[in-house]
Parts: C-alpha cells; sequence; structure tokens
C-alpha cells in the first residue's frame, strides 16, 4: 500500500478526535533544529466541516483488538486496516511542517497488538521526529488505556501534550458501550501524567534544564448522545477533572453515528451539535468566567436549555444580581454579564480608567449590546427602551425563529415517544423536547414556564 | 482647518518621514489637515507642503514617543504605520498630540474615535498577521522554500521573526504581492526588501507528491455529517484560499 493510500485511512479514521489544538506551550525555534510552538497555537487551515486543523493528526494503526461499540476501528468493523512505520510518519510529518501545512504531530492509534506494543511505537514516531529529523514543533500523542506507567513516563519526555480520552461520563455507559474498557484503565493513565507534570514541574523549579514532562499539559475528550448521561454529569466530571488532574481541556463531541446497535443512536440520527455548542459554552464559562457547575446546571435542572445560552439561562435564573453598574462593577462581576466576554470585560476596565463609560462608548468598545443592554446600567441609567423584567428579557434574548419552536411542539405536530431518539434529533427540535414535562427534565419546563415562554 | 484650504503634508512615505511631520508642525506651529505618502494626488483646494525626512528629527520624535507617552506607544505607532487605514497618518498625528497631552492614559482612551479607530486597525493588523502564520503555503524548489501572500496590511515586517525562527537554518522567501514586499531569509540573516513580481519555475515531483498527498489528507480529515461551508468561511475567508495549496487545482 503506497502512503497516499495510507494516509487516506489513516487520517480518515483519526477525524473524530476533536482536539486539534496546538496551544499550551511557547518555544522559540533553534538553530540546528526545525521548529517552534506558539503558547496561543495556529490553526493553518479549515476543513469543509469549520474544524480548526492544526496538527496532522492521524492514527498510527486502524487495527484494534477491542470492539467499542461506538468506534469505526472497532475489531468487528470491516474496514480495511493499515498501519504507518515510524519512518514514514516522521518523514511525512517534518515534509508538511516545512511546508507549513501544520503546527506538528496529532498521534492516535487503534491498539494494535497490545497497549505497550501500540505506545512503543508511537514513542519511535515520536523520537524519529525529536533526534533524527531535529523536529521542535508541537507533538500531541494519545496515551493508550491500559499502557504500562514506564512507557507513559517515556513518552511524556518526547512529547508537548498527551490525552487520554474518557469517552463517556459515567461507568455504566462506558461498560454498555465499551465493555473492554474500564475506568481505571482510562484514569489510571491520566493519573501518572498528572503526577509526571507535577514532579516535573518541581524538578525543573531545581535544574533549569530538567527535560520538560508533557509542558502543554494533558487533555480529554467526551462522547456527547451515544449514552443517555445528562449535561450535568459531563459538566461535573469535567469540573472534577480540571480541579483534580489539572486538565488543560475537556473536548466534547457530539456522536456521529457510524454503526447501527441497539445499544446506540439509530444511524438517521444528526449529530447533536447544538448540545455540544452549549457544553462549550458551559465549559468556558468554567474555565475563563469563573463559574462553577453547580451554578450552570443542576439535579434540578440537569440539562442545558439548547435555546438560551448557559450564561443568559444562568443570568435570568439569577436576576436579583442585575442590573449591574458597568463603571463600577468588579471585574468579576462584569464578567458574567450577558454579552461581555473576556476581553470586553478587560476593555472596559481599561477604558473606565480614562473616564465614565455609556452606552455608545460600549459600542465602540465591542460589547454585545443585543445581550448585554438588559443587563447593566450606564451611569445609573437603563438603556431605552429596556423594561427590567424576567420575562420580557428572555423574550427579547431569542429570535424569532427560536420562539417559533415552542408552540409548533405544543400544538403536537412533532411526536416524542422516546427520549433518547430524540435527544440526537438537531438542535432546534431537540430543545422542544425539552420541554416536554413527562421527561427527566420537567425542571427545565417549569423554568421556561417562569419565563413566560411556554405559557 | 486654515480657513478653506486643506493643509496637506507630504512625506516619502517611510516612517521616519512620517515622524518628521510631527516635528515639523510643532516646529512650523502648524495644525496638518491630511498628511499623505508623495505618491497620493492632490486636490484643487490643497495646499501641500513637502517635508524633508531628516533622521535626526525623526528619531527625537520616536524617542520622545517613550519620554511623554510610554514605551508600548512606540510599537504601537511602529504598528499603526503598518496597517491599512487609508487615513492612519492623520490618525496617528492626532493620537501622538493627544498622547503628549495626556500622557500614558492614552493608550486606556478607548471610548475616544482616535485611539478607537486606530487601535481597531492595529488589532485587524495583528489578526491577518496571526492568521498568515498558518496560511502561508511554501513550495519547495530544490530546497528554497517559497510562498506568496495577498495581504491587506503590511504583515511581512510582523511575520518576519516567527517565520526566522521557525525555520532557522533553511533558505526562504514570503512575496507580499499586495504590498510588493519581499521577505527573504538564510541561516546568515534576514532581510525585508521591495519586490514588484515574481515568476516561479513549474513544480517537480517530489513537491507534486506532497501537494497531492496535503490535498488528501485536507480532504479527508472534514466529517460530513458536520459540513459547515459558512463556519470554514467565517475562519478562513476567501481571499486567502487562491495561495493554499489545499484549494490548488
Amino acid at each position: 500500500m503506497d502512503i497516499l493510500e495510507k494516509l487516506a485511512i489513516l487520517a480518515d479514521s483519526a477525524k473524530y478526535d476533536v482536539s486539534c489544538s496546538s496551544s499550551g506551550v511557547g518555544r522559540n525555534g533553534q538553530s540546528g533544529k526545525i521548529g517552534s510552538a506558539a503558547a496561543c497555537g495556529i490553526c493553518h487551515s479549515f476543513a469543509a466541516d469549520g474544524r480548526c486543523i492544526s496538527l496532522l493528526k492521524v492514527l498510527m494503526s486502524n487495527a484494534c483488538i477491542y470492539d467499542c461499540k461506538y468506534c469505526v476501528n472497532r475489531v468487528s468493523a470491516d474496514t480495511p486496516r493499515t498501519s504507518f512505520t515510524p519512518e514514514e510518519l516522521s518523514d511525512l510529518t517534518i515534509q508538511f511542517y516545512r511546508r507549513n501545512y501544520i503546527e506538528g504531530l496529532f498521534l492516535s492509534s487503534g491498539v494494535l497488538k497490545s497497549p505497550d506494543y501500540t505506545m512503543e511505537r508511537m514513542i519511535s514516531t515520536a523520537r524519529l521526529l525529536r533526534e533524527k529529523h531535529r523536529f521542535n514543533g508541537y507533538i500531541h500523542t494519545k496515551a493508550i488505556p491500559g499502557a504500562s506507567q514506564a512507557l507513559i513516563d517515556e513518552m511524556g519526555l518526547w512529547v508537548d501534550r498527551m490525552s487520554v480520552n474518557i469517552e463517556l461520563p459515567t461507568e455504566k455507559s462506558l461498560q454498555s458501550l465499551a465493555p473492554q474498557k474500564t475506568p481505571e484503565a482510562v484514569i489510571g493513565p491520566m493519573a501518572r501524567i498528572s503526577e509526571g507534570i507535577r514532579s516535573n514541574l518541581a524538578d525543573r523549579d531545581h535544574f533549569r534544564h530538567a527535560p520538560k514532562f508533557v509542558p502543554a499539559g494533558q487533555s480529554t475528550q467526551m462522547i456527547v448522545g451515544a449514552s443517555p448521561d445528562s449535561d450535568l454529569r459531563i459538566l461535573r466530571l469535567s469540573e472534577g477533572l480540571y480541579q483534580k488532574y489539572k486538565l488543560k481541556r475537556v473536548y466534547f463531541s457530539a456522536y456521529t453515528p457510524v454503526v447501527r446497535d441497539p445499544s446506540l443512536p439509530s444511524l438517521m440520527t444528526e449529530p447533536p451539535l447544538m448540545r455540544e455548542h452549549r457544553l462549550y459554552q458551559a465549559d468556558w464559562l468554567m474555565r475563563f468566567y469563573g463559574f462553577t457547575s453547580d451554578e450552570i446546571v443542576s439535579p434540578k435542572h440537569p440539562n442545558l436549555s439548547l435555546i438560551l445560552d448557559p450564561k443568559c439561562a444562568w443570568a435570568l435564573r439569577n436576576i436579583d444580581h442585575f442590573p449591574v453598574e458597568v463603571n463600577r462593577a468588579s471585574y468579576a462581576t462584569l464578567l458574567r454579564v450577558p454579552g461581555i466576554g473576556v476581553i470586553g470585560a478587560r476593555r472596559i476596565v481599561q477604558a473606565r480608567r480614562v473616564g465614565s463609560i455609556d452606552f455608545e462608548g460600549l459600542n465602540k468598545l465591542g460589547i454585545v449590546m443585543k445581550r448585554a443592554r438588559y443587563f447593566i446600567t450606564c451611569r445609573g441609567k437603563v438603556d431605552v427602551g429596556v423594561v427590567f423584567s424576567p420575562d420580557i428579557i428572555a423574550r427579547s434574548l431569542l429570535s424569532a425563529r427560536e420562539l417559533s419552536l415552542i408552540p409548533a411542539a405544543r400544538g403536537g405536530q412533532m411526536r416524542f415517544e422516546d427520549l433518547p431518539e430524540m435527544r440526537e434529533i438537531d438542535g432546534a427540535k431537540k430543545d422542544v423536547l425539552l420541554l416536554n414535562p413527562t421527561n427527566e427534565v420537567t425542571e427545565e419546563y417549569e423554568r421556561r414556564s417562569e419565563f413566560g415562554i411556554c405559557v | 482647518m486654515n480657513g478653506e484650504v486643506n493643509l496637506v503634508y507630504v512625506y516619502d512615505g517611510t516612517l521616519e518621514g512620517f515622524l518628521c511631520c510631527i516635528y515639523e508642525s510643532y516646529a512650523r506651529r502648524q495644525v496638518p489637515d491630511e498628511i499623505r505618502c508623495e505618491q497620493s494626488q492632490a486636490t484643487f483646494f490643497d495646499r501641500t507642503e513637502w517635508i524633508r525626512t531628516d533622521t535626526a528629527h525623526s528619531d527625537k520624535v520616536y524617542g520622545s514617543l517613550a519620554e511623554k507617552i510610554c514605551l508600548e506607544s512606540q510599537d504601537f505607532i511602529r504598528d499603526a504605520f503598518l496597517t491599512r487605514h487609508p487615513e492612519k497618518e492623520i490618525l496617528m498625528y492626532r493620537f501622538i498630540r493627544m498622547g503628549y497631552r495626556m500622557g500614558r492614559k492614552v493608550m486606556d482612551f478607548l471610548t475616544d474615535d482616535t485611539v478607537n479607530t486606530l487601535t481597531k486597525a492595529v488589532r485587524n493588523l495583528h489578526r491577518e498577521a496571526h492568521l498568515l502564520k498558518g496560511f502561508t503555503r511554501f513550495t519547495l524548489y530544490d530546497n528554497v522554500m517559497v510562498a506568496c501572500i495577498s495581504p491587506k496590511n503590511k504583515v511581512l515586517p510582523i511575520l518576519a521573526d516567527h517565520f526566522a525562527d521557525r525555520y532557522p537554518d533553511e533558505t526562504f522567501l514570503i512575496y507580499d504581492k499586495t504590498n510588493q514586499m519581499a521577505l527573504v531569509h538564510k541561516p546568515e540573516g534576514t532581510l525585508l526588501t521591495s519586490m514588484s513580481d515574481m515568476t516561479l519555475p513549474p513544480i517537480e515531483d517530489p513537491e507534486k507528491a506532497y501537494r497531492t498527498l496535503w490535498k488528501c489528507f485536507y480532504q479527508t480529515i472534514a466529517i460530513e455529517a458536520r459540513e459547515n461551508p459558512k463556519c470554514r468561511m467565517t475562519l478562513m475567508p476567501r481571499r486567502f484560499w487562491h495561495n493554499m495549496t489545499e484549494f490548488d487545482l
């Protein structure tokens, strides 16, 4: 098989992996080597699905001994199998890198023969790149669940980022969909990497030239929509991972059906892109806006609203925190206003050092007034036409299209007999499902009624 | 305004020349209505004054930015000069005048129209430069790497450090078609120069093969069920595509 065919197969099987970021580590170039790394990461292209292409994302091999039900590469799938040799792959990476096609390599793999054998192949590739090709750019590799600790420790010295995919947020879902993977096999390497990074940082305090271990940190990924787990479970788990293992990122991947199985959504279902989008918004709120998962979802409201973004939803539930006076509010308070982001809040703090800001000034600073105007005052004044009532604000925040979805559902034009099936239907329709008073998210419905949307 | 006529300063198009306009405006106690580079057209109502470039004067003005405003204002003015804003000179002039009065606070005065417009232009420059760190595509001709870009702003001075750092031992050339400039890097050093045109020999065999591989990767990596052309267009505007290998036929 020639390299072009291999690339086609091994990129195709790698594409469901979400992470493609090349961020987290800044490293200058060095004479005698090729490459550098930018802390903010650099996107080199965008694919037809709008996702960024930063790294050469391929599998070492798509042969796999496991039979995870959701996976294209499971052993029972009838698909052509192939593997790169470490030489082929390191060569391809360096040739792509010279032409500035990519920022580096993102290497994952099916489990070929055994977790340890697979890890060894991946380590050889990373090592060839660093030693033979003198590659100084970004390398992200997967740690294979079940691999020995010694191999994880070794790999960590060659790469910038490592990740272990959790795949499913509960043990129950893991058991039903990936029976050969145990939570321990996933958490084990993650804990090992986290401990490695911690002790490496301590070493580097004492010895300036100590080799760096996974300097860009670790990340993980969860599949959304393959199992019936709620957003609450997903977000609580993410929060725990950020706190306990100091993860840099938790990625969410809307499940794209690739296989027919009674325990999985049918092949006809669309990937739940809107739900994925809302989860990322919630994730951002936790990482950059100082929110805790409890503020975003709760046992009473276990799922994120698909119509309203989580920050607006929070603000409407906590309307007593508003309005906020932009000229006096602290940075942390500004961050909680819908329509004001991290950059916006920073600019407000910067600009008010010179003088007080009015509504026109906020516009100039790039604040999204469409949302922010309902939640703020400028010099003690509310914006023209704003009535401070949660019902009216909620209505104003939704577009006509979004509002129109709700009566359609209540008129009974769509059928929602079955919750798991419906969750996979496209964002808008699915949201209507959340209003269905018979399912577990009744509270969501009540909250809506409060805002006068459903009545 | 000086009565009915526009007072226009004309300079040689260099940053030093522009800084001399600041110097002269204070020396002559004049406030120009426009500052233009020498190639531009004068209109009937203009009273144009040619400003001679004198590096002693420009150095003095440049140093005064750090002294009277702040150190960052030097970078800001250098960057502002690279932007594509059609009235950047007069905006920079007003910014510096305000800065002399207000000091470092002028950098924070984002609600002021002059500061706001100039800050946005500089932001636009950096955003474009950042995108081009990723979107620039090299073609190899016997170990010489050549790329062509068509940016709106003069991004080459900003890209120079990035690419020289990334490929220290390579020889490469990046040609900026819009501004007719080129960045040339050899292991011995980096050089920015003007360049009016570039013709390249046909592509050889190993190069063709890598292009095919890249196109194959690019097409394979997208998930059909998630196709979203609008999102791609927003993140990677079409004007960049014609210089990129993945869209090359």
